[in-house]
């Protein structure tokens, strides 16, 4: 079968690969460049755990074939966090507001969530509607919701005081 | 790995994707945004052995609006829905793209892929119908024009040949001063519909309603107009009750399917109620701005 190189730049990290066409990007994610944050749920783009930016958009990276990929900037939850440790301001908030229970949700939830993020604050009602487009099934989401709400406003008032 | 292998084409110009189709004419696939095609594929509900792949065809993915609305195929959901031109030439289009998936899907998603899944629940098929549009396709044989009417032809089926790729849809031009209504009922938020009813209302001088289109999603194999119904209310005043018995007309021929999410009479009975909140809805719209 032939395979395919492929080069992406992913949590500004370059990064080359050689796969089979019919691999997914999160299969390539995971298994080829071992970054495992990434869950993989239904395999079939109604979950959401698997959601990714490329190109700073949030998508299912299990509904993109890893060629497909080629030339993107990607960024998964492993780009969060600063190089030092620092938790990015979503996830604070998410451990503060108990934004997750068993966990497997919260990569495809962060990622969503900081898509939304870029584009500014939104009201609860816009952010339930955004965030319905990713299952999670421990939480009952009033606390995820809660700590994007949370995010939200750490982020503005950062920027408001000059700086994130 | 959960599709079966098959081999895999980055098309560089338009030109080379209709010669790959035309090289493998019958075996072969195109991928746009793969938001429905890469599902089937990893369910292996659908094999392929050649996979275009249309995503750098950046000459497909322009809106202009001389005469009419042209939308390119590769214009992803996102990017229509955002749009001043098509809010302002055809608020019906925008409103059904925001029921498309979620935003991650509307990222990746492409009109052009939408009409050339037809999938009968899906909204873009029934608002190309609604709006009677038309795509554009082009093989290594030449460039046709189809008609909404004439491209829908059963369940995910269309009349574009195997070497043919759709490259834009087009609709008319808003007709200044008409209604309109996206009106569907999902379980979950971003869900296909059960069913649901997009419709065009507008009235001449007289107040009587001079223009009615209704295409109707999730009853019939393909998306379908209520051509009765929309006969029924052409020339009446518009009123609450004639919605009421024009909404009953608009099923009354339909044999909507069973299956796990409801029955052939709970989606009929349901249509009908999307069919009346869509008619009251486009009314209250009319000679508002778009």
């Amino acid at each position: 079968m032939n395979r395919h190189p492929v080069h992406v730049k992913i949590n500004g990290v370059d990064r080359d690969g050689y796969v089979e066409a019919r691999k997914t990007l999160v299969d390539f994610i995971r298994e080829d460049l071992e970054l495992t944050g990434t869950h993989v749920g239904c395999e079939h783009g109604v979950c959401g755990a698997c959601t990714v930016l490329v190109d700073g958009q949030a998508v299912r990276s299990c509904l993109m074939f890893a060629v497909q990929a080629e030339g993107c900037e990607i960024r998964t939850i492993e780009g969060m966090a600063g190089p030092d440790g620092e938790l990015h301001p979503l996830q604070a908030a998410f451990r503060d507001n108990h934004s997750f229970q068993c966990g497997f949700c919260t990569p495809g939830f962060m990622m969503t969530a900081a898509s939304l993020l870029e584009e500014g604050p939104l009201s609860e009602d816009a952010l339930r509607h955004e965030l319905s487009g990713n299952l999670c099934r421990c939480t009952g989401y009033q606390s995820i919701v809660a700590g994007v709400m949370d995010a939200f406003e750490r982020v503005s008032d950062s920027t408001g005081e000059g700086g994130r | 790995m959960k599709p079966s292998a098959f081999e895999y084409h980055l098309a560089a110009s338009t030109n080379e994707a209709v010669d790959l189709l035309a090289e493998h004419e019958g075996d072969a696939k195109v991928i746009a945004g793969g938001q429905s095609l890469v599902p089937l594929l990893a369910l292996r509900l659908a094999r392929v052995d050649h996979l275009v792949d249309v995503n750098r065809l950046n000459d497909l993915g322009e809106i202009s609006a001389n005469g009419r609305l042209r939308i390119g195929a590769l214009t992803r959901h996102r990017t229509a829905e955002r749009s001043t031109l098509v809010r302002q030439h055809s608020p019906l289009l925008a409103d059904a793209l925001t029921y498309i998936g979620h935003t991650a899907i509307r990222n990746r998603g492409t009109l052009g892929g939408s009409l050339a899944h037809a999938d009968p629940a899906a909204e873009l098929p029934a608002t190309l119908l609604a709006l009677d549009g038309e795509v554009e396709v082009r093989s290594a044989r030449g460039t046709r024009t189809i008609a909404a009417g004439d491209l829908f032809t059963g369940f995910l089926s269309t009349s574009l040949e195997p070497d043919e790729l759709l490259t834009g849809l087009s609709v008319p031009l808003w007709k200044p001063g008409a209604g309109w209504s996206v009106q569907e009922f999902a379980r979950r938020s971003g869900d296909f519909a059960i069913s649901g009813a997009l419709t065009v209302l507008s009235v001449g001088a007289d107040g009587l309603i001079d223009e009615a289109r209704i295409a109707l999603i999730g009853v019939a194999p393909t998306a379908v107009r209520a051509t009765l119904a929309e006969q029924a209310l052409v020339g009446q005043h518009p009123a609450e009750a004639l919605w009421s018995s024009v909404s009953d007309a608009a099923v009354a021929d339909l044999e909507p399917p069973s299956d796990l999410h409801g029955s052939s009479a709970y989606r009929k009975k349901l249509t009908s109620t999307l069919v009346r909140r869509s008619l009251a809805e486009a009314a209250s719209r009319i000679g508002a701005a778009a």
